[in-house]
């Protein structure tokens, strides 16, 4: 497969911050790649030089074979862009936002109104067509600035945190599309702060810390060695200080870890043997109510090779772009 | 692609979406009328005074109109990010800030016209040199607009935008030839007039109504272009320095 975005080098400064420092990356045509990090990672930067919004000091540019830092402008016909926060125009109807964007991409008026009629359809917003896009809820937002952002079907689609700040069906919904769109052979660019949405939906994921990318590879390569992993988690209604020490030092064997109040994660090679572990527990006062395998996922995998916190990382997006 | 698509809809969005919006229309009316009346009482004059007083009238209602509407529109939906969405589109720049101004130069041209339209009824208009006045209206308001271009790329508010149009409307109303001759200001703001682009506008909308200008109009008008197209230059310039980091 070809890469249909090529990165190299890239590069981006603002005042004594480098926001973005030597990224390179290939997206494959047809790809749905994810693009992952905290905030302030450098996610927005990048995007915003992809797609012609900010300039690159450096580090080259390729959107289907046509070289951005030259010709961006030749480049926006290949792309579509959703970004982070809802840019349309809020006195215009869901309607008119769409034919004016269609509009910019030289679609005729009766190509644009049946394209808007289409969009506005399979994203369940018919009824609300000739109502003003201020009035809109923000999960209704999100999904016009998702179906403006595909008016012209682009061959390449950037999506900039699509679900954040929406309900959980509204969220639930959005995959769906996102899903449906990579069916139909869209190259998508995404990126979000929920680890769980990118391992639904991505084939291959790029991690971004601090400017730099730390690991890229498909969610599968990501998650197989740890698939090999057995873990547990143990619950405890009351659990006694420090108990991840104690375990530690009597369970050698295990590598354990407290989550939180009262949440225990215990990982092994082998499969853990649970019994001693709870009567262990039990014996020092706590009174464990639940001990369950699970699977390790992305999230975990992303906490591990990047140090950050995802709990974390989550409630201050979500602190800033309201919740999911 | 069809560019011409895009420049047409841009326009006619911004027309439908700021400028025909009542509160603008009742500004674009009320605001020439205000000051024809102001003028007219103030001079004394009776009815030969109006073709005195219609030359800075028309100047000032396209200075007025063109430059709050486009600094205000443009750094709102640089606020509110809308302005992204054609940064974002296929459009080569310099089309897409002409497709941007348009609706302000045309909105500058309709206000131009409320005050001939109320002086028809006042003054005898074939004296009027339409081949010059016209053209002059054209470029007042190209400049006007592009002025107001210049501002909203200087501030990142709305009210900001107000403020520092302000700071460049009020000046330009005293020294720019359009109720008191340029040839009695003190000898040392007289640089300063010259330095302005409705100074020459104004020069030729004299001359057109009443026959009382300085310089010929060819001149005038040519220069008025010069500050057009340096304008337009300037604030592009300054987009994509500031806007496109």
């Amino acid at each position: 497969m070809t890469d249909v975005i090529a990165v190299e080098g890239l590069r981006k400064r603002f005042a004594e911050v480098e926001a973005v420092s030597g990224v390179s990356f290939g997206v494959r045509r047809g790809e749905l790649f994810g693009f992952l990090g905290p905030n302030g990672a450098g996610k927005t930067t990048t995007i915003n030089m992809l797609t012609g919004l900010a300039r690159p000091d450096a580090g080259t540019i390729h959107i289907g074979g046509i070289d951005c830092t030259v010709r961006s402008r030749e480049a926006q016909r290949l792309i579509g862009v959703v970004p982070d926060e809802s840019n349309l125009y809020p006195e215009l109807t869901g309607f008119d936002n769409l034919c004016f964007c269609g509009a910019l991409y030289g679609l005729g008026k009766a190509e644009r109104a049946v394209r808007a009629r289409e969009l506005l359809d399979t994203f369940g917003l018919s009824k609300a067509a000739d109502r003003k896009f201020g009035g809109y809820s923000r999960g209704m937002k999100r999904k016009l600035t998702i179906a403006a952002g595909i008016i012209h079907k682009p061959q390449i689609l950037f999506l900039d945190e699509p679900t954040t700040g929406i309900d959980v069906a509204s969220a639930r919904q959005m995959r769906q599309l996102i899903a449906d769109l990579h069916r139909t052979g869209t190259t998508i660019f995404l990126t979000t702060h929920y680890i769980e949405e990118a391992e639904r939906l991505c084939d291959r994921v790029a991690f971004i810390v601090g400017g730099r990318i730390v690991r890229i590879d498909t969610v599968e390569h990501l998650i197989q060695p740890m698939q090999e992993k057995h873990v547990v988690q143990i619950t405890c209604v009351k659990a006694p200080d420090d108990m991840q020490g104690d375990l530690c030092e009597s369970f050698p064997e295990l590598e354990c870890k407290a989550l939180g109040k009262g949440l225990i994660r215990v990982e092994a090679d082998e499969p853990v043997r649970v019994g001693p572990l709870i009567r262990f527990l039990e014996d020092r006062g706590a009174e464990v109510s639940e001990a369950r395998r699970m699977r390790l996922s992305l999230e975990d995998i992303f906490v591990r090779i990047t140090g950050v916190e995802v709990d974390a990382m989550r409630k201050e997006k979500e602190k800033a772009g309201g919740g999911q | 692609m069809n560019l011409w698509i895009a420049y047409w809809n841009i326009m006619v969005k911004d027309m439908r979406t700021y400028y025909l919006k009542p509160p603008n229309v009742s500004w674009g009316l009320i605001f020439p009328l205000a000051w024809t009346g102001m003028f007219f009482i103030k001079s004394g004059s009776a009815l030969e005074g109006i073709p005195l007083l219609l030359p800075g009238v028309v100047a000032m209602s396209i200075l007025f109109g063109t430059t709050s509407l486009l600094a205000v529109t443009v750094t709102f939906e640089k606020k509110n990010r809308s302005f992204e969405r054609l940064l974002l589109a296929p459009v080569p720049f310099e089309l897409l800030m002409l497709s941007k101004t348009s609706g302000a130069i045309l909105f500058g041209i309709v206000n131009a016209f409320v005050p001939v339209v109320m002086a028809s009824f006042l003054m005898d208009m074939s004296q009027i040199v339409w081949s010059a006045f016209i053209p002059a209206v054209l470029l007042i308001s190209v400049a006007s607009t592009f002025l107001g271009l210049f501002i909203a790329v200087a501030v990142s508010e709305v009210f900001e935008a107000q403020t520092f149009s302000n700071f460049f409307r009020f000046p330009m109303i005293f020294l720019c030839g359009l109720f008191f001759p340029i040839e009695k200001l003190p000898v040392i703001l007289r640089p300063l007039s010259y330095a302005l682009p409705l100074t020459y506008g104004v020069d030729v909308l004299h001359g057109a109504v009443h026959g009382g200008h300085a310089m010929p109009f060819a001149l005038d008008l040519f220069l008025l272009g010069a500050f057009c197209v340096g304008l337009f230059a300037m604030s592009l310039w300054n987009i994509q320095r500031k806007w496109i980091l």
